[in-house]
């Protein structure tokens, strides 16, 4: 499936995204050997009571992600609230003001795009839950740089439009519903 | 489809070379990941084939370099952009400031100038502006051009009027400006003690001796080198005991000259220049 073993993990979601996120980090082991990465659009200024709010369901500590900070295994991490999140070519995390991409900073095509030229096929990528189609473009640029894309099942999601737009325009490695997910990134990572 | 992502990155270096060697302009030490969306955002905004094919350009044509250091410069900001951090400068930092006989303000990177319009009405409603010159900077000409207009987009007034009161404004911001068609143009005794001038921070150097420094959102664009070397400006810019107000998210903690400072309210990014010799 992959060329090399998983490096990261980047997720991407807006309406629907804090249910379909406590299913998801529930799911994901203890020993998760890679950092997960979260793009979310809640609307919230501070993004501090949401990074609780996942870590009560969550089994693996959550963290608002910082800039110039180099990710840690067995660590989810949320973009900031306002800001563009990026992965640089070094692994570290960067942060940007730059104008709202499909409406939204953060946007989750910023974060996938740059995670991709990074990570390359060590990446995967999910799309949960969202009502637009931010996450369909750095989707497309997952795949291309080798890395695995998988996309909640739309008949499953809150609100369908994002996972849709996704399958349409980039397609995916696995489409599955929300519960699968989290067992799946498990067996990619101990593979 | 990986090696799309390299030549890419070949591209931007070569783009970085040529802006230096015939404009004069490094980007050597920007942030890689965003400098290469705002170049890959100019060869959409220019009409360019390829980074490449805007590199050849920009090479040859000068009437082009304008619009490349405005899309390379500080993105816009709002009026009162995180209304606590206006405030923390309200009732933290001015009351320190009120006791020098003159209060020099630098703003680096002011952009299109709303945080330095911003900064002058919170002078104001404290009885300070009469002893205070804000110096404004910015690299690009453009943007320093429209800061001294003071002129932003009516339907920005929603938000910026918002931020006002959350930042304990305390009148209406509509006092501040008039409103014409689709603007806004604030008013010229706003500008009276402000001066803009051109000033690159990669390498240009101290700028005044300032009481206050803000200087938010500029240096996530930095590498670390650049974040460092622009700290040790800073220091050498303020006054002992001078304040720097940076950007809600700014990490200094890859920086070795972060020990010049002190924070004051880390929440809103405030530091004091330490007082002891350095």
């Amino acid at each position: 499936m992959s060329a090399r073993p998983v490096q990261a993990i980047v997720v991407g979601t807006s309406a629907g995204g804090l249910r379909a996120l406590h299913v998801l980090l529930r799911g994901l082991d203890r020993a998760l050997p890679v950092p997960t990465v979260i793009v979310s659009h809640t609307g919230s200024s501070d993004m501090g009571i949401f990074c609780e709010l996942l870590a009560h369901y969550s089994r693996l500590p959550v963290e608002e992600a910082r800039e110039r900070v180099r990710p840690r295994p067995g660590v989810v991490y949320v973009a900031p609230s306002g800001y563009h999140l990026l992965v640089e070519r070094s692994g570290r995390f960067a942060l940007s003001i730059d104008a709202k991409v499909g409406f939204s900073r953060p946007s989750i095509d910023v974060l996938f795009e740059s995670a991709a030229e990074t990570w390359g096929s060590g990446l995967v990528a999910v799309i949960l839950t969202g009502a637009n189609h931010d996450g369909a473009a750095g989707l497309c640029r997952v795949r291309a740089c080798g890395g695995v894309a998988i996309v909640q099942d739309p008949a499953t999601a809150e609100a369908a439009a994002m996972p849709e737009g996704a399958l349409a325009l980039a397609g995916a490695d696995h489409c599955l519903p929300l519960e699968a997910i989290a067992p799946l990134l498990n067996r990619m990572c101990h593979a | 489809m990986r090696g799309r992502a390299d030549i890419e990155d070949i591209e931007v270096e070569l783009f970085v070379r040529a802006m230096q060697l015939r404009h004069g302009y490094d980007f050597g030490d920007y942030a890689p990941a965003s400098l290469k969306r705002r170049v890959l955002g100019l060869v959409h905004s220019t009409g360019s084939a390829h980074i490449g094919d805007l590199t050849a350009r920009v090479l040859r044509d000068d009437r082009l370099v304008p619009d490349v250091v405005a899309g390379l410069s500080v993105p816009v900001s709002e009026m009162f952009r995180d209304p606590s951090v206006f405030r923390a400068l309200r009732d933290e930092v001015l009351p320190m400031l009120a006791s020098y006989p003159v209060i020099n303000i630098w703003q680096a990177g002011c952009a299109y100038g709303q945080e330095v319009y911003s900064l002058a009405i919170l002078l104001e409603e404290a009885g300070l502006y009469e002893r205070a010159q804000i110096y404004a900077t910015d690299f690009s000409d453009a943007a320093l051009a429209r800061a001294q207009e003071g002129i932003f987009p009516a339907r920005d007034a929603r938000t910026y009027s918002e931020n006002y009161l959350a930042a304990g404004g305390r009148r209406s911001l509509a006092d501040y400006y008039h409103a014409r068609y689709d603007f806004m143009k604030f008013d010229e005794r706003l500008k009276a003690r402000m001066t803009f001038a051109n000033h690159n921070l990669v390498c240009d150097g101290v700028f005044c001796e300032a009481h206050l420094i803000l200087c938010r959102n500029v240096l996530i664009y930095f590498n670390d080198a650049l974040q460092d070397r622009v700290l040790r400006l800073f220091r050498d810019s303020l006054v002992r005991g001078g304040f720097l107000c940076l950007g809600s998210r700014e990490n200094l903690e890859m920086a070795a000259s972060a020990r010049d400072y002190v924070p004051v309210n880390r929440r809103a990014r405030i530091y004091r220049r330490a007082v002891r010799d350095l």
